[in-house]
């Protein structure tokens, strides 16, 4: 053992990792299918997206004239009109998100910088599309593992976006490489203080955190509003906006405009590996995830449980804190009502899919920001509604949330013990 | 003559495991057939068959010469099979007769309860087979013994014939148990037979006609209690040879590790449970707190460990007072803590083992350096006292919940002794456990023991106190009633104090009982 240490040192840690990745922090099944676990791990999801496009394109056929209009006419018109809205529309999810393969290369060719950028505009908008989701994932993944069920995720988004914006406007006269860095700080700290509230009521009075995060969120929206159309309102504006951000506080962009593609993925990039590191690396981490798994264990290897939750809510709300702010310094610039659709709730959904784990958060994430961006040219070219992709992204969902929908489906063996899945622990409360 | 029940050829399989292999089992009419095994052995998957929860892969049953095919209680009911549960099924709400009837309601004309013609069959029953309980009693408020009776009711009401009683001294007090085996015994003669598991071999040898042995699913052999002993029966068990007694040297006991003044602890609902109780515990000697599970030792050892408040007077650890301290001051001070529960307090159960191995000093070098731990040095660790202590385990990243009840208990006792101690609180450390991790368990306190650890053990098993302890303290209602050295104790005398006799009254009662017998 001793004579090569870094051979025998290395599956190990590999082991360990999968381990972290697999371990959902739930009563474990029989460790002998430890491999099986794993290969559902990832074929589960897999296997719900497929589902999920298919169910879609069920939806899309139902919602098309053209298709009833088709079967008027005769059945194969009709199958074959459906066959053409599916491909269209799938077609156009493809290159939306990704690009249009042909177009890529045929700008390779030319090897003109501006088509190439063209060419490849939409892979990287859909990482820009990413990049509040995985903050947003991150934050509730990390609320997961203390066994606190952030809701708040949206609220938070909100403050940070709101204390972001305010320092990005307001602070004049400083260098991009301090104002930049003190904004999204100030972004971290408004998202934290929203969600130290909540924690802070929930350890020290047991107030439970789904109610007391939910009527935070509706105080965020309600003071967002507020401050819009008052002292933050934009003085030569009839809009409730904001002031423009100043442009030291602007995360850097790659490439010149139309594309967007900004720092800001890299910070997420980074970020997710510092909460892996945190959470899987330190004693904090440790603690949290003891507390969050098993409080009474927590209590009896004297860690403070209390002060864990507080931490946790506070560092979760930072996170999604972080995911406002890199809204409104990486893409929009203001601040804006209701700037956020929906980010915080889709990211209750990117942690479960993720398996709280920042590897499958981030992964999770760019499936949604690529469904999402391919959507948007999905609904310009082919004419169908936005809407289908949040039922597709609904779809997908619920097949991850109950993974037993899946294995029914495809007649998967369940694991030894069936998931209690950690929410509903939660749930439980205290 | 038939048997009443056979098992031909039972098997059952679970992923990865043969839980029965091929099990052969024969009960004839009033007789009590025992089924000893550790945990794990397959005793209960073989009863849950049936009992219809399980379906066997392969194998028949017959009852009295008839095949039997059981797809869920009610059918096993209806065949006269009736199981009491270690835990009961019983509502505390409702009077005796209530949870009788429950499920087998006698009905007046017009659809209402029927009471008291169903206490009648209930008084029936019990003058019949000696069950005394009174069928208007409500159930929170008998004793546990009398509780175990109305199960054994419940089932004969049903008309059951086959009575299974799953581990059912677990719960009761020496006493208690004795008064179960005489009811067993009044069964059997009237016709009724019995399977009896268990894992206490006494018991056993007292109570059984024939005794069945099952090791890792399969059946080793069957004996007659005659033609048996203790330490044969184990090692049918175990399948090694197993030394039932434990050797000790005597204590030499030094300076004071633990005092304990006046105290006073209040339990979750803000009754006192820990009612002024005072004791010390020296350097290289066991107490052990003996008593009948919920007289308040669980809020006194949580107390003690800095887990729970501590109302009234004084802890002190080698003479500082450390009464309102935390758990981490706890451990730091050189004392370590088996919990009672060890899914609930002792372990984190979907942690892999190697972490729960440093749940208590994660923070401290060599497993952190800053913030930072070091994942190397916790592996290491794990993987030395995973040999060390002998904890079944594929590896060291396995989850503790995947192992056996015996191997997260090792992981716990592995834990906890493996830092340099003064002071051990041992809460039922072998609770549930199968003989071979009781033994080993015990070697483990004796060796702290004798190397000058303070133990305070507390357990509600009577041969464990008995075995380990070099002084014992009865606890009834939260006070302590009496400490003896363990000399001058016998299973008797402690079997008393602990149902609330005092010390004086219980000795005269053996005496009168021992010139009664001559």
């Amino acid at each position: 053992m001793t004579t090569n240490p870094e051979k025998s040192k290395k599956p190990g840690f590999w082991k360990i990792f999968l381990e972290e990745l697999t371990n959902r922090g739930k009563q474990p099944g029989d460790d002998k299918k430890g491999k099986g676990r794993i290969g559902q791990i990832i074929l589960i999801p897999l296997l719900a997206v497929v589902t999920g496009l298919i169910l879609g394109a069920i939806f899309i056929v139902l919602t098309t004239e053209e298709v009833y209009a088709g079967f008027g006419r005769s059945f194969g018109a009709g199958l074959a009109a459906s066959w053409d809205i599916v491909s269209t529309s799938y077609a156009a999810l493809f290159t939306g998100a990704f690009g249009n393969p042909a177009r890529m290369i045929a700008a390779l060719q030319t090897g003109t910088d501006l088509e190439i950028r063209r060419a490849f505009n939409p892979f990287l908008e859909s990482l820009v599309t990413s990049t509040p989701y995985i903050f947003a994932g991150l934050a509730v993944a990390l609320g997961f593992r203390a066994g606190v069920f952030n809701i708040g995720a949206e609220g938070q988004i909100f403050v940070g976006a709101i204390t972001a914006t305010f320092v990005g406007y307001s602070v004049t006269g400083l260098p991009a490489i301090i104002h930049l860095p003190l904004a999204l700080l100030a972004g971290a700290l408004g998202g934290a203080a929203w969600g130290y509230i909540p924690g802070w009521l929930k350890a020290k009075t047991g107030g439970h955190e789904v109610i007391n995060t939910i009527m935070m969120n509706y105080i965020a929206f309600r003071l967002s509003d507020f401050l819009l159309t008052g002292p933050m309102k934009r003085p030569d504006s009839f809009n409730p906006v904001s002031p423009e951000v100043l442009s030291t506080a602007w995360l850097p962009r790659f490439f010149p405009d139309p594309i967007r593609f900004h720092l800001g993925f890299f910070i997420a990039l980074g970020i997710a590996y510092l909460v892996y590191w945190y959470l899987f690396k330190t004693t904090w981490g440790f603690e949290l995830r003891t507390v969050g798994t098993n409080p009474n264990a927590a209590k009896y290897a004297g860690m403070n449980v209390t002060r864990n939750i507080i931490l946790a809510m506070s560092l979760s709300g930072a996170l999604a804190g972080l995911a406002g702010a890199n809204e409104v310094l990486g893409v929009n610039h203001i601040l804006a009502m209701a700037f956020s659709s929906g980010y915080g709730f889709d990211s209750i959904a990117l942690a479960l899919l993720g398996n709280n784990h920042p590897l499958g958060v981030v992964l999770a994430s760019l499936l949604f920001g690529t469904l999402r961006n391919g959507a948007t040219r999905m609904q310009l070219s082919a004419g169908i509604p936005i809407d289908i992709i949040s039922v597709l992204q609904a779809v997908i969902l619920a097949f991850i949330a109950a993974p037993a929908i899946i294995r029914t489906i495809y007649r998967l063996r369940a694991p030894a013990v069936e998931e209690g899945g950690i929410t509903i622990r939660s749930w439980g409360g205290n | 003559m038939t048997p009443v029940l056979e098992l031909r050829g039972i098997t059952k399989r679970f992923p990865g495991v043969l839980a029965n292999d091929h099990i052969h089992l024969t009960l004839e009419q009033g007789s009590i057939h025992a089924l000893l095994g550790e945990n794990g052995a397959g005793k209960t998957t073989l009863m849950n068959i049936l009992y219809g929860l399980y379906k066997p892969d392969e194998g028949e049953i017959f009852v009295n010469g008839q095949p039997f095919e059981v797809h869920s209680p009610s059918d096993a009911i209806a065949r006269g099979i009736g199981m009491v549960h270690q835990h009961f099924m019983l509502i505390p709400v409702f009077t005796v007769t209530e949870n009788v009837m429950l499920g087998d309601e006698t009905l007046k004309p017009g659809g209402f309860l029927d009471r008291e013609k169903a206490a009648q069959r209930i008084r029936e029953i019990s003058t019949q087979y000696g069950l005394e309980v009174n069928p208007d009693s409500y159930i929170k408020d008998l004793p546990v013994g009398v509780q175990q009776r109305v199960e054994i009711i419940k089932l004969l009401y049903r008309n059951a014939n086959i009575l299974i009683f799953d581990e059912p001294t677990a719960v009761l007090t020496p006493q208690e148990a004795d008064e179960l085996f005489e009811i067993m015994q009044s069964l059997t003669r009237q016709g009724k037979s019995i399977i009896f598991i268990t894992h206490k071999l006494r018991e056993v040898l007292d109570v059984a006609d024939l005794i069945t042995v099952i090791r890792r699913g399969k059946v080793i052999g069957s004996v007659l209690p005659s033609e048996a002993d203790q330490s044969k029966l184990a090692s049918m068990m175990v399948g090694r040879e197993v030394k039932l007694e434990l050797e000790k040297a005597p204590a030499r006991p030094d300076k004071t590790a633990l005092r304990v003044e006046n105290l006073l602890v209040t339990d979750d609902a803000r009754q006192v449970a820990v009612d002024g109780i005072s004791f010390e515990v020296h350097e290289g000697e066991v107490l052990g707190i003996a008593g009948v599970q919920g007289n308040g030792q669980t809020e006194l050892v949580e107390a003690v460990t800095g887990m729970r408040d501590v109302d009234e007077g004084k802890i002190f650890l080698l003479e500082e007072d450390v009464t309102h301290l935390s758990p981490r001051k706890f451990t730091e001070y050189g004392s370590a803590h088996i919990p009672e529960d060890r899914q609930r307090d002792g372990l984190v159960l979907p942690f892999p083992v190697m972490e729960n191995l440093i749940l208590c000093t994660y923070y401290l070098p060599p497993f952190a350096k800053g913030p930072v731990i070091q994942w190397e040095r916790v592996l290491e660790n794990a993987d030395r006292l995973v040999q060390e202590y002998d904890i079944r385990t594929p590896s060291s990243i396995t989850s503790a919940g995947s192992l056996s009840g015996g191997n997260q208990q090792k992981v716990i006792v592995a834990r906890e002794l493996s830092r340099p101690i003064h002071l051990l609180v041992a809460a039922q450390p072998t609770r549930g456990l199968d003989v071979g991790s009781i033994e080993y368990i015990h070697s483990q306190i004796i060796k702290r023991r004798d190397n000058g650890v303070a133990v305070l053990l507390v357990s509600t098993e009577l041969d464990e106190i008995l075995q380990l302890s070099d002084r014992i303290a009865v606890m009834y209602r939260g006070k302590i009633l009496a400490t003896i050295p363990t000399e001058e104790a016998s299973k008797e005398l402690i079997g008393l104090l602990m149902a609330g006799v005092p010390l004086e009254d219980a000795r005269q009662q053996i005496q009168n009982k021992s010139v009664y017998s001559a």
